[in-house]
């Protein structure tokens, strides 16, 4: 099997933000997530492996099938049948490994150490109950309030995301909110359990601009007041541009390139990565045609032997058939840089690129999974 | 920031919806005048939804015109109604001189030919039972359009036309991607040659590299066969990559209209300024200041009397008698009648109404707290004269009656923009116009009180 993340050595300095050379909140390494039918295996999400620190913002981006919100699940414990995270698989948060829980101590890091966003609110929130009663019960599992005290934190907990009027809308249905008022109010939920960590997945992704601008700014505040870690899971590259402290690309089940945000946007250096900012509109004001990445998404059913990109890829040459790249540093003095492909580290020859790849690979594996 | 070239400053273009705007530039193909769409959608509650409610504008021949606005404002039912899948309440549509709304029976399937409509979700516009040659085809029997032999041959151009092949003649949509659906859906709108083409969000539902590709596709037809387009966009980027020109729309009004570089570079309504700040740009260098606006949009069956974005709107204009109230105090005064509104608005639940009629208020239904939040602990001092009026409206609150309490505030604190409804001003040399009071004359200009609530947005109540 492989097991693509960045060399230990390299991963030392990866953090970005508050933590930064502390040991990291959540530790991700290797995380593999298959589904199994009878039909194929598809390795959904292929040996990713990332850093968040405290108070820091990782935003993964990526287009449908890259396994981005795969990744969510997974950190959360929550992959449904066929879905298997496999063997050799790491998830470790504040130095607790979570891939090996039962599904009832999974239960309490849920309810009190990472706390997740869905896009759509309405999976979050039960349609009869009031929203207040929603708060009380995540307040009473995890914080054990119940009654008079429960229902002052709950109205607190509704006036922190800029609800209005909380102390009455604490007594309203969930049909009674608006779809930003619904957002804010699962965002409430998750804060009911006071996270260290908070997932979103394409939290602002169902609502219009200007209710998204209002969410995004209310996450940011949060972020400020509680010291929070953010994993941020969009396809929007503006939001991406705007959330993030690190950025890291998936695609097909891979992160191909990881860098702090700035960075990333100014110098991308994976070919997927460069199509991508490309065939946005806007950036290139000037040109008439937008650029474009041919042909479409692979579905990854079997460990990578090449590079996943090849066949779409501008640069490719003979190696990147055979050869399966590996995140490295793009540099040498780019410690903070990663990109999954040959190419890299660009400021060596070809040839002993390629051959710090092959190395790589086998050092992460042991000789397995060719 | 581009120069703003300002001539026709503080002269309305028009007067209100009732004359039509003119267009000097270009030839105008489609002429939209007072269009209204409202629905009644058979509820309990009397009012219908305005959803269209008073556009005049003009479609060029060979231009894109952008349509763009958020959820529910209108934009949608606009671009239905001017194919003729929506029946206006009111208004007229000029298209080629002659007035599609009265078409019906032969006419109006003959007309249909001519002005298609690409969707944007291609799986449920797309029927999965038929192969991708019947969809695109289908058209074309219906209008009996020659032989079978030639409506074969046609499709088959067609699907290459899109970029799709040949074999994809007998494959159903379900084995396609979603950008390839796509390409069958603008297939089968052009099946019958139209000259007018609205597009409903026709990449919002695609990854942004396959975006690009279809939005790349959709501008070579429209040179190849000098197609005219209304897009209907939330994505702005997208808008002002391919349109020319583009139309704001907000609460089933026209906010904006005009030249998409000149708009987006220098918006002239409170509203553009308002949409344009809030995208994220994938620039993570750009710091731009956002205005982030209170609330949400007023429901369309009960929309404001004067200014349709009145209740949000960043540059309102303050009734005289309040003009030299801070505008951070004066921002607390807008929350707390947007908190009334809200009371007003919500139905209560059956708990919340059994409660009440027993006479038992729900525990935290009191209108003090709120007053407590947004004045007693305001940094300023509250002059004597606003506070009697939130005095006077808590009075009709803690009485049991949000509405009355709704309707005084409506008229201690109305200004003009809650009262009129504004007129269409020109706000540059290229015809471009805009629906705000503010460009009328007397008023700071819409820039200034824009660039002074950004530097000073933050009020956090
Ligand atoms: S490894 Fe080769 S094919 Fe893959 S992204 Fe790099 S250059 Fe392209
Ligand atoms: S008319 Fe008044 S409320 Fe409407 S946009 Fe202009 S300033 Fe704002």
């Amino acid at each position: 099997m492989a097991t693509i993340d960045a060399p230990e050595d390299e991963r030392e300095t990866a953090g970005v933000g508050v933590g930064r050379g502390d040991e990291p909140l959540l530790s991700v390494e290797a995380l593999t997530t298959a589904f199994y039918t009878d039909r194929e295996t598809i390795r959904a999400v292929d040996g990713i492996g990332f850093d968040i620190h405290e108070g820091e913002t990782l935003g993964i981006v990526g287009e449908s099938g890259s396994g981005k919100s795969v990744t969510a699940r997974s950190i959360m414990g929550l992959v449904e049948s066929p879905g298997r995270i496999e063997p050799r698989s790491s998830v470790r948060f504040r130095g607790e490994e979570l891939t090996d829980l039962s599904e009832k101590e999974y239960r309490t890091v849920r309810g009190g150490g990472i706390a997740m966003v869905f896009q759509d609110p309405l999976t979050s929130l039960n349609p009869v109950y009031t929203v207040g009663n929603q708060i009380k019960e995540a307040l009473r599992l995890h914080q054990g309030l119940r009654g008079e005290e429960a229902t002052e934190r709950a109205i607190e907990l509704l006036e922190a995301v800029s609800i209005p009027d909380a102390a009455r809308r604490v007594e309203e249905y969930p049909h009674q909110f608006s779809g930003g008022m619904r957002q804010r109010a699962v965002i409430a939920m998750a804060l009911a359990c006071d996270p260290d960590l908070l997932i979103c997945d394409e939290p602002t992704t169902a609502l219009d601009v200007t209710i998204q601008a209002q969410i995004l700014e209310l996450l940011e505040d949060l972020q400020e007041e509680r010291g929070l870690s953010i994993l941020f899971i969009t396809h929007d590259m503006g939001v991406i541009a705007e959330v993030s402290d690190r950025v890291a690309v998936m695609y097909a089940g891979e992160t191909v390139e990881s860098a702090p945000v700035e960075e990333l946007f100014r110098s991308p250096k994976h070919p997927y990565t460069q199509g991508l900012l490309e065939s946005i509109p806007g950036r290139h004001p000037d040109s008439d045609r937008l650029r474009t990445i041919e042909g479409d998404v692979p579905t990854p059913n079997a460990a990578a032997t090449d590079c996943r990109f090849a066949p779409r890829c501008p640069e490719v040459f003979e190696d990147c058939h055979e050869v399966h790249p590996q995140p490295v540093a793009v540099g040498s003095g780019d410690e903070d840089h990663h990109a999954a492909c040959l190419l890299y580290p660009e400021d060596t020859s070809r040839d002993a690129a390629v051959e710090h790849h092959v190395e790589r690979k086998r050092e992460r594996t042991g000789g397995e999974g060719e | 920031m581009s120069e703003s070239v300002d001539p026709g400053v503080g002269e309305a273009v028009t007067t209100g919806p009732e004359s039509a705007v003119e267009t000097t530039e270009g030839d105008v193909l489609v002429e939209v005048e007072d269009l209204r769409t409202y629905y009644d959608d058979d509820s309990l509650f009397g009012a219908p939804v305005k959803a269209v409610d008073g556009v005049t504008f003009d479609v060029r021949r060979g231009e894109t015109l952008g349509l763009v606005g958020e959820s529910g404002c209108g934009k949608t039912t606009l671009g239905r109604t001017l194919v003729r899948l929506e029946r206006p309440t009111d208004g007229r549509v000029l298209f080629d001189d002659i007035d599609v709304t009265t078409l019906s029976g032969e006419a109006l399937k003959e007309w249909r030919r001519n002005a298609q409509i690409v969707f944007q979700d291609p799986d449920s516009s797309l029927n999965d039972r038929m192969t991708v040659g019947e969809i695109v085809r289908e058209p074309l029997d219906v209008a009996g359009w020659r032989s079978a032999e030639e409506r074969r041959e046609r499709v088959r151009n067609l699907l290459d036309t899109v970029g799709l092949q040949e074999e994809h003649y007998f494959r159903y949509p379900h084995q396609f991607s979603g950008g390839q659906r796509q390409r069958v859906g603008i297939a089968r709108a052009l099946a019958l040659n139209p000259e007018f083409i609205v597009l409903d969000e026709p990449v919002s539902a695609l990854d942004v590299s396959v975006q690009a590709k279809i939005l790349n596709l959709l501008e070579d037809l429209q040179d190849e066969f000098g197609l005219t387009y209304l897009l209907i966009a939330h994505d702005l980027s997208v808008v002002r990559h391919i349109c020319d020109r583009v139309a704001v729309m907000y609460l089933g009004h026209l906010m904006e209209i005009g030249d998409t570089e000149e708009l987006f570079a220098d918006p002239a309504n409170p509203y553009t300024h308002s949409l344009l700040s809030a995208i994220p740009e994938p620039d993570p260098t750009a710091r731009k200041q956002r205005i982030t606006l209170r609330g949400t949009p007023p429901n369309p069956r009960d929309p404001p009397t004067g200014c349709p974005f009145t209740t949000r709107c960043p540059a309102k204009i303050r009734p005289e008698e309040f003009a030299d109230v801070g505008d951070e105090l004066w921002e607390r005064v807008e929350v707390f009648r947007e908190v009334l509104r809200e009371r007003n608005r919500a139905d209560l639940s059956v708990r919340q109404r059994v409660k009440r009629l027993l006479g038992r208020r729900t525990q935290y239904d009191d209108v003090d707290e709120v007053i407590t939040d947004l004045f007693d602990d305001a940094p300023v001092d509250v002059p004597e004269e606003l506070r009697g009026h939130i005095g006077e409206a808590a009075d009709r609150v803690r009485a049991g009656n949000p509405g009355k309490a709704v309707a005084y505030t409506d008229d201690a604190f109305s200004s003009v923009c809650d009262t009129e409804k504004p007129a269409y001003y020109a706000v540059s040399g290229s015809g471009r116009e805009s629906f705000c009071h503010r460009h009328g004359g007397g008023y700071e200009s819409v820039d200034d009180v824009v660039e002074r609530k950004r530097s000073n947005d933050g009020l956090d109540v």
